[in-house]
């Protein structure tokens, strides 16, 4: 099922929005019925096509959410002066139509087979990919060793913030508030540098496999610190979103 | 046309008082987007140089020397060719007729060449009276990077992407042979007014 | 402006080739830099998408879309896929 889910041709379809939760004051999880769905990896993005009726169309990626196995899911942020964004939090609704493709990607996917331990690396809205990949582990019942490094503006903008303050065991939640903490924060209160990584990354030597997705910056930036420290690049998957293709 | 999709349009746009301003095609823009098929360069200006001419004979100036040059402030609307038109643009150039007279070399095209290996391709004439500049300046201010500071082709009766961006000469030529993105398929003049945006068109 | 990478254009790339192909191997045709599609440099806001090396910043693949079709240089490469 996963192998024939990057083979197959790749058509625009009609999707039906069947939910649209808020997650942070400015980011929604838009849940879709999507006909004939063949299934999808956990990491894989779908591309999103709208269309005005002067016929002026948009279109944008957004990675899936939701695990392999759940209906499919896209969390969307709304961005100040975005044209797509903010139509998708804002003004679509449940029964409202979306034409979507795919599932799209087979780089940046992780499967139980692929072990781990795993790092993942979430810089903002990069951490919705890797959200599909910590549900697909509890989902299948693997437990290779998980530590994910969140870093957002401030505590209101952690997205999937209650389901991340109960990981399954074997995966722990480091966060890192790089804005604004609340008082009495104890935790980590500064962009992901070296040091933050020395403390929180796995030893190199165990190996580890590592997903990095959020902002160019954010990316670029601890993929180097990473491969400095001894993590063989071909183990540090990156994917990065842009705040102009994606608004 | 795919179905439309319930309530979406696109950003905004000024009311039809534009009407004749505005190109087949395009919409009105208050943004002034950033468009690269590329890193940004980041030039000195104590080694950046200006050159007009042919291969073993150019004029060419220094920052200090162009600078010094004659320039004008002009208000101008540009197009981009991916259908975005920013009114009353406000930059501050010396015209290439100056630098052109200046040069004393001719020939009937232009290749424009520009840090970071753009081109693009012009007729002579498309350059000459009063139609083009090399700006260094936009809205009052010193030419940002990433809007293709510290100077740029300024051609606004063409498409925008013959606006070269970072651009240190123009090289003179007897053929109109394509520069990047006319090399792509995209037309090899660029009139907004007749919607050339692809060869062909 | 920042650039993104391979996975940015994964659609556009299975449209053309058929495949995924964000995994596929390529071998710059200027430097020899050898990368996955996945990690190349791209620049989507352009009048076209403009695939480069990280190493040398060449141009490797260039997509235009023409009125109705999409036009595809892969000049740049020396090798793509396998």
């Amino acid at each position: 099922m996963a192998g024939t889910a990057v083979r197959r041709r790749l058509t625009w379809q009609v999707a039906k929005v069947t939910a649209v939760t808020a997650e942070t004051a400015s980011v929604r999880t838009i849940t879709l019925d999507v006909p004939d769905w063949p299934g999808h990896q956990a990491g894989q993005h779908v591309d999103i096509r709208l269309t005005a009726e002067d016929g002026y169309v948009a279109e944008r990626s957004y990675s899936i959410a939701s695990a392999p196995g759940e209906p499919v899911a896209i969390t969307v942020e709304r961005l100040e002066d975005g044209e797509v964004s903010p139509y998708l939090t804002d003004e679509l609704r449940t029964g409202d139509d979306l034409e979507l493709r795919g599932p799209i990607g087979g780089y940046f996917v992780w499967e139980p087979a692929d072990g781990g331990p795993l790092l993942l690396l979430a810089g903002g809205s990069g951490v919705v990919p890797l959200r599909s990949i910590l549900r697909h582990r509890e989902r299948t019942g693997s437990t290779v060793p998980i530590r994910l490094l969140y870093s957002s503006r401030t505590l209101d903008d952690v997205i999937y913030r209650r389901e991340l303050d109960q990981p399954a065991a074997g995966v722990e939640v480091i966060h890192t508030l790089t804005r604004h903490q609340p008082s009495g924060w104890t935790g980590y209160a500064r962009r992901v540098d070296a040091a933050l990584l020395a403390e929180v990354a796995w030893p190199a030597d165990a190996l580890p496999l590592t997903y990095a997705c959020g902002p160019t910056s954010f990316v670029e930036a601890v993929s180097q610190v990473l491969v400095q420290s001894g993590y063989p690049p071909q183990r540090v998957k990156t994917e990065r979103f842009g705040a102009t293709g994606g608004t | 046309m795919s179905p439309v999709s319930r309530g979406f349009h696109r950003r905004r746009q000024d009311p039809a008082a534009n009407a004749g301003r505005v190109p087949p095609g395009q919409y009105v823009t208050k943004d002034f987007p950033v468009l690269s098929a590329g890193p940004t360069p980041h030039t000195a200006l104590d080694r950046w140089s200006f050159s007009v001419g042919r291969a073993g004979q150019r004029k060419t100036w220094s920052w200090q020397e162009f600078r010094a040059l004659p320039s004008q402030e002009v208000t101008v609307d540009i197009h981009c060719v991916t259908k975005w038109t920013k009114l009353d643009t406000a930059w501050s150039g010396v015209s290439v007729d100056t630098l052109l007279d200046l040069a004393g070399y001719d020939g009937p095209f232009v290749m424009a060449r520009c840090d970071g290996g753009y081109t693009t391709n012009l007729p002579v004439e498309d350059l000459r009276d009063g139609k083009a500049w090399v700006a260094y300046a936009y809205d009052g201010r010193p030419l940002e990077p990433e809007h293709g500071g510290p100077a740029r082709l300024l051609v606004p009766h063409l498409y925008f992407w013959k606006s070269a961006k970072w651009v240190r000469g123009l090289e003179l030529r007897d053929t109109n042979d394509p520069g990047f993105w006319e090399n792509y398929g995209y037309h090899i003049y660029g009139d907004p007014w007749r919607e050339q945006r692809y060869a062909g068109d | 402006m920042d650039a993104l990478d391979g996975n940015a254009i994964g659609g556009l790339l299975q449209e053309v080739f058929g495949t995924d192909m964000t995994s596929a191997a390529s071998v710059c045709g200027t430097c020899g830099a050898a990368s996955l599609v996945a990690e190349l440099a791209v620049y989507t806001n352009a009048p076209g998408t403009v695939v480069r090396c990280r190493s040398c910043d060449s141009v490797l693949m260039v997509f235009v879309k023409i009125h109705d079709r999409t036009c595809v240089d892969l000049m740049g490469l020396a090798v793509l896929g396998g």
